[in-house]
């Protein structure tokens, strides 16, 4: 762990910024589900690695607080492993991989498997906060229709899906309404996630950089996946167990091994997935692998290194 | 159910120097139930103005103009609309459809108007196409598309679709064979015998004769053609 | 309640205009238009471009305020309704029909989706009953049903006018306005359109407000005629009456000027 630099104030921001990003997510906490605007800064990476997440986390930590980074699950995936040192850099927070451990978790597009509890904040990265973008392009139009509670439009996204594929066949950023009255994008996690939106007791917040936008679930709050009575929602996962710790019940990404057709499938939460390994509990290709990570890490040829001095 | 009284009409042309035309002045005349009555004169008199005074086509300058009761000179529009509709019909010389809609509709319309079943109006139009020869393969095709001769028995099958209380007929028989015209002249005697109160103009001297009552000599209420 | 019977019971008008007025600045929009439309009426407005036709439909339907005047449908103050109320009437009881259909349609949407959006809109859940009702309106429309998944961009003028007019009418609309409803459509196309208006207006008991400057569109469609010029009416009447007889002189420049046949 390096000392914070002392260029730096605490957590990159200004304290004049965080105040206003504070603001915001207070507001949004207050009005859950509804986007708040705010005045986004240039951050030191490009918009879409998580430039509105990284405000939101910096306004939230405080020094006692340890931090877990998760891209797509992974904590050591490139864009994970940066911010985490990022933040190490320029908070000298605690850092940890293990959810329950983390007192703020940033994520990339996941929501971890591990049950979060009171007292944890979930920041999202989110690319396009508008879920009504889709289908209508003008902003004034979309702030009134939120205004009114016009949701028809939502509807007809999802009956486009299923008059073109026979089923919702949105399999992410999955839309949702909150407390029966904003409806929301939940950023693109798999739908499988969408039931673990609603009644979290953790505090869940939502930065979009480019759109300056910021917005809130509060614990407990209570999130519906839109649907239609003849095609309900179905969170769906790949048909699989985990090929390292098979587990049944995780969502799974899709790695090929090899050119002649190897697949295997394995848990996207790499702490989920190392924590039952480390309980013993081996999957179907599980046995000679150490760990997630050393899975990940037989890819090093074609990953740039990521992990730097311990 | 016609009651005509002291009836004036003019035309003022704006756009050439707001000429005052008058075409008619004083007309009077009366049409019972169960009676039809000609409208003669010379070209220009004013028979086919009249007659579209009646219908609300023309607005009257001065003078009353009762028919079923409603005074038309001075009724709203919405009033003329239901008149139409369910007492006043009128076959003019010219027929106005929308194109491409089948002869069989154009019959059953003013039936349609009035929430007559589809089935029952089609049956009612089918009857009169086929009592005034218009050939069954015609009656999908617009009459847009037809001679002088059937565009003008479909006009008059569609004003007597509806058995409206009164009638004005313009030229009836008009451009019609010898076989149609006998249906055409049945077709009026019928309506008195039911007792419609018909207005009629015919150039047809046997015609005239045959299904009319009374004649009024329009020239009487020409301005400047007055004895 | 069938269309007769809503026309039977209420003899009373639907739409209830009073001296409506819109400027633009020191320009007249609209001046003192007061009209009433009753249930099943086609109210056809005509006059030249820029005579405040449009202002006028667009304050009647809510898209601009007017200055001075009152709007009362079926009672009820438009003008003084919240937006929310407006908005609602313009998904349910009202709907507009744009000159260019791809106003009026979502064209990255299919057909049956945008025919079902209204009924979304409403709260419609249930995908098979929506896409029903759809399939039954394109069939009213004349649009074939193979063709429910195809987006409008695929579609003829003359067919996406017709999907036009088939998503404002599935809610069972009671007011209807028009902007040159075939204006830019072939003749032939225009002559079907027109057919398929008038059907709808008596089967579903419609009242119409259709904005044209096309004089053999309204004499067609419309009851009842008002000729506005330079934001004025300068008369109003029965359709034949106004065209056969027209009394204003500019009524009687406009009637001359068509070109006959």
């Amino acid at each position: 762990m390096t000392a914070p630099a002392i260029a730096y104030n605490f957590a990159y921001l200004d304290e004049q910024t965080k105040r206003m990003i504070r603001r915001a997510i207070l507001k949004g906490i207050a009005v859950p589900g509804y986007q708040v605007p705010f005045a986004s800064r240039e951050m030191p990476m490009p918009y879409g690695w998580g430039t509105g997440g990284v405000q939101v986390t910096a306004a939230c930590l405080v020094p006692e607080d340890r931090l877990k980074v998760i891209d797509q699950g992974a904590d050591d995936t490139t864009n994970a492993v940066s911010i985490r040192r990022f933040f190490q850099r320029t908070a000298g927070v605690a850092v940890t991989e293990a959810t329950a451990d983390a007192t703020v978790i940033q994520t990339r597009h996941r929501i971890p498997e591990t049950p979060l509890t009171e007292g944890q904040i979930l920041v999202y990265q989110v690319p396009i906060p508008e879920p009504l973008r889709f289908l209508e392009p003008r902003e004034t139009e979309t702030r009134k229709m939120h205004e009114l509670e016009e949701y028809g439009l939502m509807h007809v996204k999802l009956y486009e899906d299923i008059a073109r594929h026979g089923q919702i066949a949105t399999a992410y950023a999955y839309p949702v309404r909150v407390e029966g009255r904003y409806v929301m994008d939940p950023s693109p996690i798999p739908k499988f996630d969408n039931p673990k939106l609603t009644a979290n007791p953790a505090i869940q917040l939502f930065g979009a950089g480019r759109e300056q936008r910021i917005y809130a679930l509060p614990p407990y709050a209570e999130v519906v996946s839109l649907d239609f009575e003849d095609h309900p929602f179905q969170a769906t996962k790949a048909a699989h167990d985990c090929d390292l710790c098979g587990a049944k019940v995780s969502y799974l990404d899709e790695v090929i091994t090899d050119d002649a057709g190897g697949r295997m499938f394995v848990c996207s939460d790499t702490d989920f997935c190392a924590g039952r390994r480390a309980r013993g509990l081996i999957g179907r290709l599980g046995g000679d692998q150490k760990s997630s990570k050393t899975f990940a890490n037989s890819f090093q040829g074609i990953w740039p290194g990521t992990e730097g001095a311990p | 159910m016609i009651r005509i009284d002291n009836l004036s009409k003019a035309f003022v042309l704006h756009n050439q120097g707001g000429a005052v035309i008058p075409v008619m002045a004083g007309a009077t005349l009366t049409v019972h139930p169960g009676e039809c009555v000609g409208l003669t004169g010379p070209s220009g008199a004013g028979k086919s103005t009249l007659m579209r005074m009646i219908y609300g086509n023309y607005l009257a300058a001065g003078g009353s103009l009762f028919v079923g009761g409603l005074d038309v000179a001075t009724a709203s529009p919405r009033q003329i609309i239901a008149l139409r509709r369910e007492t006043l019909g009128y076959v003019s010389q010219f027929l106005r459809v929308v194109p491409r809609v089948p002869s069989l509709d154009v019959v059953a319309e003013p039936l349609l108007a009035l929430r007559t079943p589809v089935d029952e109006a089609r049956g009612r139009a089918a009857d009169l196409l086929r009592r005034l020869n218009i050939p069954e393969g015609l009656w999908s095709l617009s009459p847009t598309t037809f001679s002088g001769g059937e565009q003008q028995r479909v006009n008059i099958a569609r004003g007597f679709a509806h058995a409206y209380p009164v009638l004005l007929l313009d030229e009836p028989t008009a451009s019609l064979d010898a076989a149609n015209r006998e249906v055409v002249l049945t077709l009026i005697e019928e309506a008195k015998a039911r007792g419609a109160a018909i207005l009629g103009i015919f150039h047809d001297e046997a015609a005239r004769a045959r299904v009319c009552d009374r004649l009024v000599d329009v020239a009487r209420f020409t301005p400047g053609l007055a004895a | 309640m069938t269309a007769m019977e809503r026309i039977a019971m209420t003899d009373q008008p639907l739409l209830r205009v009073d001296g409506l007025t819109k400027r633009y600045g020191p320009r007249i929009g609209c001046l003192d238009v007061s009209f009433d439309l009753y249930p099943g009426e086609v109210l056809g407005i005509v006059g030249e471009s820029g005579s405040g036709k449009s202002t006028l439909l667009s304050c009647l339907a809510g898209h601009l305020q007017p200055d001075l005047g009152r709007v009362a449908y079926d009672g009820r103050d438009v003008l003084a309704m919240s937006e929310t109320e407006r908005r609602r009437l313009g998904r349910t009881d009202w709907a507009y029909v744009h000159q260019n259909p791809r106003d009026g349609l979502r064209m990255g949407v299919s057909a049956g989706g945008n025919v079902g959006e209204r009924l979304m809109a409403i709260g419609a859940r249930h995908y098979g009953e929506i896409r029903d009702k759809a399939q039954d309106w394109l069939a009213r429309v004349e649009i074939a049903a193979d063709r429910i998944d195809d987006r409008p961009s695929a579609f003829s003028g003359g067919m996406q006018q017709r999907l036009q007019i088939a998503r404002n009418l599935v809610t069972a609309p009671r007011l209807v306005f028009m902007d040159e409803p075939t204006g830019g459509l072939d003749v032939s196309v225009q002559a079907r359109l027109l057919d398929l208006l008038r059907g709808l207006v008596r089967d579903l008991g419609l009242s119409v407000i259709i904005v044209t400057h096309d004089l053999a569109v309204v004499r067609l469609l419309a009851h009842r005629l008002m000729v506005m010029k330079s934001g004025r009416v300068v008369e109003q009447g029965l359709t034949d009456q106004v065209l056969d007889d027209p009394q204003h002189a500019y009524s009687q420049l406009l009637v001359s000027s068509v070109l006959q046949v």
